[in-house]
Parts: structure tokens; C-alpha cells; sequence
């Protein structure tokens, strides 16, 4: 005899008793540490802060180490808590041109003020399997130079000192926050680049890439990739001066893009940008080629291509909820499809006293069991 | 953590109950110390949102006290809805009050503006007087929430009667309220005709407050 | 690394403050979808997050709290949901439909006639009623505005044409108080009825939408039909096996791999409530169909 199912609350405990004890593993190996996540697992702290929006490097190692080190469900546990801060108001713009450099690099000059500068990248290397690594070891000790302070000029600057870029004047008014004020299209470039900064990378990386392959081409050139920290400052109002936050690392993508004019202004490149949190280049030159196809309609280019679709875009570019609603067809549903059960059951019943000469699937299968 | 903040000492906003379940999980502990403005704030909500579910049913407040032309009711609404993303309009009688600002810049930090069409909320003490419904933002057809919502103190309900119909009404409701414009209910007959733009009206009595969103009907009896 | 510590009923004030607004606008506007800046959530988005929003935001310390999901008490997304709010805001909960006052569901309306002090809080997944007509916002959006719903009369009609029937069995749209076509998010359709006129307040809370809306109590909701195609709620041709109930909204059970299955009320604090009172099952003939 059936009887209404009870449990459910019993049966939710123990799966997240099970759960705690497959994040722990096996008991005899070392637990790993937040800080061992932070350094060693560093990249993945970066896009957890990223696309979390939320700069806290142990936060985010917790959320990856809670998280079993699922990057997306490690976002959402961060996203989850930075809601619930309070808002102070928004930093003052942040000065990328003064950069203090660890990477800096240039498809569109062979050199340029301050030099190519490598850093710390996987370009070049050979993807090898290292069996050395797999046992851990002395690391020699990295070949390093001050930049004395230096300021790199970034490459769009130098190409708008000669008129041949358009402009990047800020926008007047206040900055907007798709976090405080639901989006609504269209969105102005602001909310755009903020949507795609915590857009999911490979939403974003496939949608970069289908504009090289002529889903909306904008004839992209690397203009400049720039890593490193940059000062973080804050206006306080009761104060009446600006002070200092600290100092958070960046990546930072200028994409140079053919050109645009018109009958009252000469042609000039134009720009696609990209910003991220830490080092996530792939990320930032991604949202880069996106930023510029989402420009098409302001530029007066033909649209139609799925990344220069706006509302297409940024409706679908944030992995917490693209995960949670994807996810969400595990919930019980059996209400609603009890719904369609008996309307399918209604409509194969009037099928089958119209057409009685067809047998019922019932009949047939019962065949099919004979034979 | 949180290096980056100078603010990791702020206090946190609002508080919470004196809980009542020992599971409460220890994180929501935080709670426990000042108690009172969630409560508060959730108290004064949700009589209004009675209220606006039933036009014209009146509900009391546990008022806040605040500077004349206040009424208690009012301030507490301001305190539980406004902010700094919602700009306040200020009749005559409030703006007269130089203590009224510093009031609620200090308990809601919302920016008090000169245009009755740019507020979120308009706090109005004498209602006779109140401007045509027209000068207050009615949202657009495509957003019609962006309108302004009206706070209008008045004497007492009672004095001239109407009748109201619509939505969260049961057949029709008896309704009074004075002092109001001679010509209210052609106001609100207005109103109603622009739906589903238009304003929202919660009308203050001291501690008594009673909604007129603009789904109603109101006649003259 | 300082411990996170959060709000009664976990949305901070501001943000409660934001969703309160909205929520007013909602009920003035019946059927109106009001946008909000909703939060990320402690729980993944479609999976309530909506509708924890609205109930946090509504929550007092006074009130009693029912979950529910497919009508049951205790499917584990309304175990969870209860569990968050017992977590986070100490109220009371309950199981008993007269007893709360404030009803999270997912997917339905109980059986029980609600009052006038209680208020119903949907989870909705999508609630744009035209979005699977038209995809985009701008347009649905514009056509809210001009109320040009002849799309979803053309919709419902090729259903006739192609079908006999209307085919949407559940989420199926209604007209609120004369004016906004809605969704009344995926109850079925046998539910459709219980949205007019009710006496509690009804709101519903889309969180990855990002939109809030009302039905307030008394007020008009017509499902949309045809003149010769009227609206037909879903009956069952079969009681509860449990209480015997002919009128209540029923699950399929499969009993076994034999092609075996029962009935029984998807609202399991009304099927409970009628067994306590003496009801039962009386076999006839009849369902020996359903085995």
C-alpha cells in the first residue's frame, strides 16, 4: 500500500553529511589549506573573484575549497555573499594606465615605450605533461627588474595622440550597477561591460570567437593586454577627500578594431575593452571582442549576428543563473506533467475512437510481446 | 579579509530577533543585539501592504516620532521604504520645516528633490492644498511603476464619505477622510482613467494609515 | 578572516527595503510584472529564489511559514526552503494550511480555501506570458504596454486547430482585473479558478527574472479562452486512494513495474486533514483501470 512519503528532511541531512564527507576525501591525505588554494591554485581564485564580483582572495579560496573545486557553484557561493554587503558607493575610475606592470603585451607594435613584457603566462610554453611537477620541488628562483614606477602609455593612448582611435571619454552621470537596478534594454555601455565582466568566461570566450569567424566580424588586433595592480580609491563623502582602499590586481585588454566615420569625422580605429579581476587574459580578450560587437548598432554596422545581439547576450552571459535554472528542471515537476499526461491521455483517447482501424499502442505492444 | 574595506567594522543595518528556535544557525547570531528597526521597519511594510491590498481598510502603526509636520505613521513609512536611491518631494509645510530634512537625511539618507515629478515619494501635510496628481511622475505605459507614491497626512477618517470599488475590494467599501482637495474624488476619477499609469495614495492620520492605489474607484457619496 | 554574518531573514535592510517598494507597485498594478534588482540567493536561481525574496522581505517575527512544493509539505525543495527560514529568521512553520500566514508554493494552490489573513507567494521560473511567443523584452514589453495580446490568442487558437483542445495544461495565462495577461507560473490548470477572488493576497516572485507581481485579494483573474472553446479546469475520472477526495488535484503514483499506479492528492496536508476526519477510499468498480 502506498503511503505519502515522509523523510524528506532526513534524507536532505545525510546528503549533505555524504557531501561533506566526499569534499574531505580520503582522511589520510592532507587537507588542503585556503592559503595552498590562494597560491597554488591562483587562477582559479581569479575567476572566482571575477565572475563572483568580489575581490577577497581567502573568500574565494574558501568557496573553491567548499565547492569541491567547482569554479561555477564556488562563484555563487561568493555572489550569495556579496549581496548581502551593504553598498558604500562606487570607487573612483580606476587609473589602469598607471598600472604597476607584471605582463604587458602588444599585437599591433613590434615595440613600443616600456617594452614587451612577458610576466608570468602559459604563451609559449609547451603543453607537456611535467612528471617532475607531479612530485613537488625545489623552483628556481625567478630573473625579476623593477619597473622604477615607470608608467607605460597604453597603445590606445599613443594611437590617440595621432587622432587614429576614437575616443573613451566617460560617460557624464552616475555610473550604473545591474546589481542595485535591474537591467533594461537597451543598456548603455556602462551596464554592458559590467554584465560581461561577471558574465561566464566560456560564454563569453565561445561568443568572442564566433565574431572571428564571421558571425559579426569587427576585424579585431590585440591593441594591448596589461596585468598588474592597480590603487583602489574611494571618494567618502563625510570626509570630503578620497582614500585610499588598497591595491588589487587586474587584467586589462584594449582591442583595436576597424575603423568607423562618417561625412563629419574622419575614420578611426575603434575599441573593444575588456577588465577582469587577476590574471585572466582569455576572459579579458574575450570580453573584449564582445564589448565591440555590442557596439555594432551605435556604429551603424549590419547586426543580426548572435554576439552583437544585446539582449541575446546579456540576458544569458551569467553562469549562477544559467546554472540554476539549467539545473533546475531536477526539482520535482510531476504536478505539471501530470497536467500534460492527461491531456496527451485525452487527446490519444479521441485519436483512437476516431481512427479505430490503428492500434492502440497498448495492443501493440502486447503483440510485440507475443511475437 | 576584506583588506580592501575600510568599512569591515561598519555596523551592519537593521539587526533582527530575539530568536526563537535554538537551531537558528550561529552565522544569524549578529542578530540578536539591537533587535527593533528590522522589526520595526518589516511592522510598518506590512500594514501598508494590507493596506494597498485593501483600499481604504485602515491599519495602525507603531509611529516614530519625528519632527512637525510629521505625523508618526509617516515617518515610520519613510524610515521602513525610503533611501538613497528614492528621492522625497517636500510640500510647503514640510519644506517650511528645516528640521524635516535633516530628519530624514540623517534616518533614510534619501535626496530630497525640487520637481514633484522626479520623487519616488511626495510627503504631503497639507492635503487640501496638494498639487494636481498630474505634477507627480505617473510612470510610463511601458513602466508604469515608475511613479511617484503620495504620503498625505490628514485629520482624521471621517468627514466626507466616499465609496470605493476595485481590485482587493469585496463588492464596495465605505470610505472617509477629510480634509481633502473639494474636487478629490475627480482627482482620483482622473487617476484611475490613466491606469495602469498613475499615482499610489496612502492617506495619514497619526498612527492610522489607509491606501488608495491607483487601481481604485472612488466616488463621491 | 572575519565569520559573515547576516540579517534577520537574511536580505539586508536596503535590499528588503528595494523589494517592499516593488511589491507595493506590484499590488497597485495588478498583473503588472514590476522589475526589481533581485540578489543572488543562498539557494541556485529557479529553484525559488523569487519567491524566498518576496517571503523575506514580507517575514515578520509573528508570522507562521508553509512550504510547499507539488502541494507536499515535504518534497526536499520546500524541506529546504523551510529549513531557510527556520535558519535565518526563527519563525514559526507549519504544515497546516489554516494554521500559516504566510504560504511559500511551488507549482500550487491548496486545496484549502485560503483567508484573508494569509498571503500566497509563488516561485515563478518565467513570467513573462508571452515570452515563448516572443523572445524579446523590448517587444513583449511594448505589447504589455499597448495590451496587444492578440499573439496569444492566435497561439491558443492553433492549439484548437491542431489539437481539438487548448494544449497548455499548466502556467496557463489569465487575464488580471480587465487588463494584464499574466502567468500564474506553472500550476496546473485545475488551479486556475482558485486565483479569482481570493481573499488572501497573491504574489509572485521571480528571482533570475527579476520581476515581482500581484494578484491583490477579490480580484477578477479570467483564464484566456474562446467563446466556443470556454476554459475547462483539468478533472481527474478518479478518487484520492488515500481520503477518497473526487475534487482535489491528484498525483499518479507508479506502484509498481507492472504498469501498476494509484491516485493520490498532490495537496498532502489536505489529504491528511481529511483522513483525521474520517475519510477513506471506497473502491468501485470503476478504477479497477487504473490498476
Amino acid at each position: 500500500m502506498y503511503v505519502a512519503v515522509k523523510g524528506g528532511e532526513r534524507a536532505i541531512d545525510n546528503a549533505h553529511k555524504l557531501l561533506a564527507d566526499a569534499r574531505r576525501g580520503d582522511r589520510a591525505v592532507p587537507e588542503i589549506s585556503l592559503d595552498q588554494i590562494d597560491n597554488q591554485l591562483a587562477l582559479a581564485v581569479d575567476r572566482v573573484m571575477s565572475e563572483g564580483s568580489l575581490y577577497d582572495r581567502e573568500l574565494a579560496a574558501l568557496a573553491i575549497k567548499q565547492a569541491r573545486g567547482d569554479l561555477i557553484e564556488a562563484i555563487f557561493l561568493l555572489r550569495a555573499y556579496r549581496t548581502t554587503l551593504p553598498r558604500f558607493g562606487a570607487s573612483e575610475p580606476l587609473e589602469t594606465g598607471s598600472m604597476d606592470i607584471r605582463r604587458r603585451v602588444s599585437a599591433t607594435f613590434k615595440d613600443l615605450p616600456g617594452g614587451q613584457v612577458l610576466g608570468p603566462t602559459f604563451d609559449y610554453t609547451h603543453r607537456l605533461l611535467d612528471h617532475a611537477l607531479a612530485d613537488g620541488g625545489e623552483i628556481e628562483e625567478p630573473a625579476t627588474a623593477s619597473a622604477d614606477g615607470a608608467r607605460f602609455r597604453s597603445v590606445a593612448e599613443l594611437l590617440a595622440d595621432d587622432g587614429l582611435i576614437e575616443g573613451d571619454e566617460a560617460p557624464a552621470g552616475e555610473v550604473g550597477d545591474l546589481t542595485r537596478e535591474p537591467l533594461s534594454f537597451p543598456a548603455g555601455r556602462d551596464l554592458r561591460l559590467q554584465n560581461l565582466a561577471r558574465g561566464d568566461e566560456g560564454f563569453l570566450l565561445a561568443l568572442g570567437y564566433s565574431t572571428q569567424r564571421g558571425f559579426g566580424r569587427t576585424h579585431p588586433f590585440a591593441g594591448e593586454i596589461r596585468y598588474g595592480s592597480v590603487d583602489v580609491e574611494f571618494f567618502a563623502e563625510d570626509a570630503g577627500f578620497t582614500v585610499p582602499l588598497g591595491t588589487i590586481f587586474m587584467t586589462e585588454c584594449q582591442m583595436v578594431n576597424q575603423f568607423a566615420g562618417s561625412a563629419t569625422r574622419a575614420p578611426c580605429f575603434t575599441r573593444g575593452y575588456g577588465l577582469v579581476f587577476g590574471q585572466s587574459e582569455r576572459k579579458a580578450m574575450a570580453m573584449a571582442l564582445v564589448d565591440r560587437s555590442l557596439r555594432a548598432r551605435e556604429l551603424g554596422e549590419e547586426t543580426g549576428s548572435p554576439a552583437q545581439d544585446e539582449e541575446f547576450v546579456l540576458s544569458h552571459s551569467d553562469n549562477v543563473q544559467a546554472t540554476g535554472f539549467v539545473e533546475h528542471l531536477k526539482l520535482p515537476h510531476y504536478v505539471d506533467f501530470q497536467s500534460e499526461l492527461g491531456l496527451l491521455r485525452k487527446l490519444q483517447a479521441e485519436f483512437h475512437a476516431a481512427n479505430p482501424q490503428i492500434d492502440t499502442p497498448k495492443d501493440s505492444a502486447m503483440q510485440d510481446a507475443a511475437e | 579579509m576584506n583588506n580592501l574595506s575600510p568599512f569591515a567594522a561598519h555596523p551592519r543595518e537593521g539587526g533582527g530577533p530575539e530568536v526563537k528556535k535554538q537551531d537558528l544557525d550561529s552565522r544569524f547570531r549578529g542578530n540578536e543585539r539591537s533587535m527593533d528597526p528590522a522589526y520595526e521597519s518589516q511592522a510598518a511594510f506590512r500594514a501598508l501592504m494590507d493596506c494597498t491590498a485593501r483600499p481604504g481598510e485602515l491599519r495602525k502603526l507603531r509611529g516614530v516620532s519625528a519632527p512637525a509636520p510629521f505625523a508618526p505613521a509617516t515617518a515610520a513609512l519613510i524610515q521602513s521604504l525610503a533611501d538613497y536611491e528614492t528621492p522625497l518631494w517636500l510640500d510647503a509645510a514640510f519644506a517650511a520645516e528645516k528640521k524635516v530634512a535633516d530628519w530624514i537625511r540623517f534616518h533614510c539618507g534619501a535626496p530630497i528633490v525640487r520637481e514633484p515629478g522626479e520623487a519616488a515619494f511626495a510627503l504631503i501635510a497639507d492635503a487640501a492644498a496638494m498639487p494636481p496628481l498630474a505634477q507627480f511622475s505617473q510612470g510610463t505605459a511601458e513602466y508604469p511603476d515608475r511613479s511617484t507614491t503620495l504620503l498625505v497626512q490628514i485629520e482624521s477618517f471621517a468627514g466626507t464619505p466616499f465609496t470605493l470599488r476595485g481590485p482587493g475590494i469585496k463588492a464596495s467599501r465605505e470610505f472617509a477622510a477629510s480634509p481633502l482637495p473639494a474636487d478629490f474624488a475627480v482627482r482620483m476619477k482622473e487617476n484611475r482613467a490613466l491606469f495602469p499609469r498613475g499615482v499610489d495614495l496612502v492617506l495619514v492620520a497619526g498612527n492610522d494609515i489607509a491606501a488608495l492605489p491607483r487601481s481604485v474607484a472612488v466616488e463621491a457619496r | 578572516m572575519s565569520a559573515p554574518v547576516y540579517n534577520f531573514a537574511y536580505l539586508d535592510e536596503q535590499t528588503k527595503r528595494m523589494i517592499r517598494r516593488a511589491i507595493l507597485k506590484a499590488i497597485a498594478i495588478p498583473g503588472y510584472q514590476v522589475p526589481f534588482a533581485s540578489r543572488e540567493m543562498p539557494m541556485p536561481y529557479g529553484w525559488g529564489t523569487g519567491g524566498v525574496q518576496v517571503t523575506a522581505s514580507i517575514l515578520g517575527p509573528d508570522d507562521t511559514l508553509k512550504v510547499i512544493d507539488q502541494g507536499s509539505d515535504d518534497t526536499t525543495n520546500a524541506v529546504s526552503i523551510r529549513k531557510f527560514f527556520v535558519k535565518t529568521a526563527g519563525v514559526e512553520t507549519t504544515t497546516r494550511t489554516e494554521d500559516a500566514t504566510v504560504i511559500q508554493t511551488r507549482h500550487r494552490i491548496p486545496e484549502t480555501a485560503l483567508t484573508e489573513n494569509q498571503v500566497l507567494v509563488y516561485q515563478v521560473p518565467i513570467p513573462e506570458p508571452l515570452r515563448f511567443l516572443e523572445p524579446r523584452e523590448t517587444e513583449t514589453r511594448r505589447m504589455h504596454a499597448l495590451s496587444e495580446y492578440g499573439l496569444m490568442h492566435v497561439k491558443l487558437y492553433e492549439d484548437i486547430a491542431r489539437h481539438g483542445h487548448i494544449a497548455t495544461t499548466y502556467a496557463y495565462p489569465v487575464e488580471v482585473g480587465g487588463r494584464y495577461v499574466m502567468d500564474p507560473s506553472p500550476i496546473p490548470k485545475f488551479d486556475n479558478p482558485k486565483l479569482s477572488d481570493s481573499a488572501a493576497l497573491q504574489l509572485f516572485g521571480a528571482g533570475r527574472e527579476k520581476r515581482i507581481y500581484a494578484i491583490p485579494p477579490y480580484t477578477k483573474v479570467k483564464s484566456l479562452d474562446f467563446e466556443d472553446h470556454p476554459f475547462e479546469p483539468y478533472r481527474h475520472d478518479a478518487a484520492c486512494e488515500l481520503c477518497g477526495a473526487t475534487h482535489s488535484y491528484l498525483d499518479e503514483v507508479i506502484t509498481d513495474d507492472k504498469g501498476g499506479r494509484m491516485f493520490v492528492c498532490s495537496d498532502t496536508d489536505f489529504c491528511e486533514q481529511r483522513r483525521a476526519e474520517g475519510h477513506a477510499h471506497v473502491p468501485d468498480q470503476n478504477e479497477a483501470v487504473h490498476g
